[in-house]
């Protein structure tokens, strides 16, 4: 089929096929015409350039060109439905762009004097307090650079708090379903990880997480809603017994998307909680954009919230910078200034603009969201779980058995459909895990059509052309890659080619 | 002795004092293409159930744990350069790593050949 489309240039219509830029190069083709430089006397003493400096040789209009045809590539949320389970691709609302951009905001620097700042601290004084109040925890440390720095100042604080009573302990306790930064960050912090097994429901085993505590215990690190899309209905029976052992509560935030503005996590018993705010209250995420983790934190961890921290002084807002006073039991400094204040910003606009009930609507749209797509695709695929989830609904790959078809060949077809796969193969408590999160954002003609596509996807797949699949996907610009070969043999820069007539030389 | 077998998907061959380890066929039809192994230096002390090596595939990275307690007395070196032999020979020449055994009644708690098959069976 493919080989009927084939065509001279390569390019399939106004898809364009585009080489490397070093490629490209055509030697002294140049985008500007520059003076030429005055003779200076070289003061380099021996260290000056042997060779040309290797660059691309290209005009202005090819080179606009390369990087507009290369960004055509691009798939993101801006073009389509991107239903990565566990990582909140929602919408970036434009204005959180606009506010961010304002040059009060974008021209400021972190060492200014906190008098020429002060409509910055204000703002950064105004997220805290949002953040505070949607989880109902009375401190915030703001500086923590992503959830998985924000995780490492929450167990800091642990660390810092029982070292402070002089309660040293050796284990945290990890479900089995954690994200992989949970496990990392408590033997980052030099606490030993146990691993707590998860019942048939997808919940914490609450007896199993009982047999494991004792005073060794420093502290349990949950997600919830967990990995599995799941809540954890012992979660208050869980913050009792581990305070009763004297441990901590750490809750890993990453999907408070599910439950903000309807559930406190103060209410719950935790004791600190890390949220991203690049995925819950959107800004960038998934394409490289700065993340930003602020800890909310409970009374009695508070004390050890990092430097530095925004307090209302006596003439205005001032920054808190070194341990004395009411910091004199702060951990230490995460980070060199005061946190992303780029994320703060567009934060702060997504929570004012959508208000306190807005917030509240938003998780109750993603929680709809991904029911609906459980309701409609439990039939067709196969639910890991009985009963409804939050804000993510997890499948297996049993639906696929006999088949031939794995979760990797069927997320290869889905992108010749027009959507970037769901997350695959995550959690690992599920076997062959298909994770499915639509977020708020998308309207029931996207995720109507989104299922469509999944119902049609495995009609094909049991009526056994499972030789579909294999070739997906078949639309793309390049087909399936070989992620064999290349974690085997990566060819990580491009290396010019030996020219023949010098290679005989 | 022949082989025996862990819930992990390890299999342990001891021939004298030399327990030899590898991951099962099973778990590596499971991993996929198999490219990184991270193997254990010679003299590395493990208690049973330690992580020991660290098999990379396309899918996951798994850790391996010692079946039993003992020293490391080798990596099986050829891997780092040809990690696919997991995959052509996960149960021969695939083996990981080679250690010695310093309790031999903790082999008595591993499962035989027939019972790993129904411990597969039950995972279907």
């Amino acid at each position: 089929m493919a080989d009927t489309h084939e065509t001279i240039t390569g390019n399939r219509g106004l898809q364009l096929e585009e080489s490397l830029i070093f490629e490209q190069s055509s030697e002294g083709r140049l985008g500007v015409d520059l003076a030429e430089p005055p003779h200076v006397e070289n003061r380099l003493g021996g260290l000056e350039r042997e060779g040309p400096i290797g660059l691309p040789d290209l005009s202005e209009p090819q080179t606009v060109r390369h990087y507009t045809r290369i960004s055509q590539n691009n798939y993101g949320i801006d073009s389509g439905f991107y239903p990565l389970g566990s990582c909140t691709m929602k919408h970036n609302p434009r204005l959180n762009e606009k506010v961010a951009r304002l040059p009060g905001f974008a021209s400021l620097h972190p060492l200014q004097p906190v008098s020429t700042t002060q409509g910055a601290l204000e703002l950064i004084d105004a997220c805290a307090h949002w953040l505070k109040v949607i989880c109902g925890m009375p401190a915030v440390a703001m500086s923590p650079a992503a959830g998985a720095q924000g995780e490492l100042c929450g167990m800091m604080a642990i660390r810092a708090a029982l070292e402070d009573r002089g309660d040293v302990r050796k284990r945290v306790l990890v479900p089995e379903s954690a994200h992989g930064t949970n496990p990392a960050t408590a033997a980052a912090c030099g606490y030993a990880v146990d691993t707590i097994p998860a019942n048939e429901r997808g919940r914490v085993d609450f007896d199993a997480f009982v047999a494991k505590l004792d005073t060794d215990v420093a502290g349990i690190m949950l997600t919830n809603p967990n990995t599995c899309g799941l809540f954890e209905t012992d979660i208050i029976k869980i913050a009792d017994a581990i305070h009763d052992a004297g441990g901590f509560f750490y809750c890993d935030g990453a999907n408070l998307n599910a439950i903000m503005g309807r559930v406190r996590p103060g209410d719950l018993g935790v004791d600190c909680m890390h949220i991203n705010l690049h995925k819950t209250f959107s800004t960038p995420h998934g394409g490289g954009g700065p993340g930003a983790g602020p800890v909310v934190l409970s009374e009695a961890l508070a004390d050890y919230a990092p430097l530095p921290f925004v307090t209302h002084g006596e003439d205005g807002f001032d920054l808190v910078e070194h341990k004395t006073g009411k910091a004199a039991k702060a951990f230490g400094r995460l980070k060199g200034f005061h946190g992303q204040m780029g994320m703060f910003i567009r934060s702060l606009a997504f929570m004012m603009s959508h208000g306190g009930d807005g917030i509240r609507q938003a998780s109750a749209d993603a929680v709809l969201n991904a029911n609906y797509l459980l309701a409609e695709l439990k039939d067709t695929l196969s639910p890991s779980f009985d009963g409804p989830c939050m804000h993510e609904a997890l499948f297996d790959d049993s639906f696929l058995k006999d088949t031939d078809v794995s979760t990797l060949d069927f997320a290869k077809a889905m992108i010749d459909e027009g959507f970037h796969p769901m997350t695959m193969y995550f959690p690992l408590v599920v076997h062959g895990a298909l994770l499915m999160e639509p977020t708020e954002s998308e309207s029931k003609e996207t995720l109507d059509q989104y299922i469509d596509a999944l119902k049609g996807l495995t009609a094909k797949a049991k009526a056994g052309d499972a030789a579909y699949f294999h070739d997906a996907p078949r639309l793309t610009p390049r087909r399936r890659l070989d992620e064999t070969s290349a974690a085997r043999n990566p060819i990580l820069r491009w290396r010019p080619p030996v020219d023949e007539a010098e290679a005989a030389e | 002795m022949s082989m025996k077998f862990t819930k992990d998907h390890e299999w342990i061959s001891v021939e004298g004092d030399t327990a030899t380890i590898g991951i099962t066929n099973y778990a590596q039809e499971q991993l996929g293409d198999v490219v990184f192994v991270e193997i254990p230096d010679a003299g590395k002390q493990v208690d049973q159930g330690d992580d020991t090596a660290v098999v990379e595939s396309v899918k996951a990275a798994s850790e391996i744990f010692a079946p039993i307690s003992g020293e490391v007395t080798e990596g099986n070196a050829v891997l780092e350069d040809a990690p696919a032999i997991i995959n052509s020979d996960a149960e021969g020449d695939g083996w990981i790593f080679k250690m010695t055994v310093s309790d031999a009644s903790q082999l008595d708690e591993l499962m035989d050949a027939d019972a790993y098959k129904s411990h597969l069976a039950e995972l279907e």
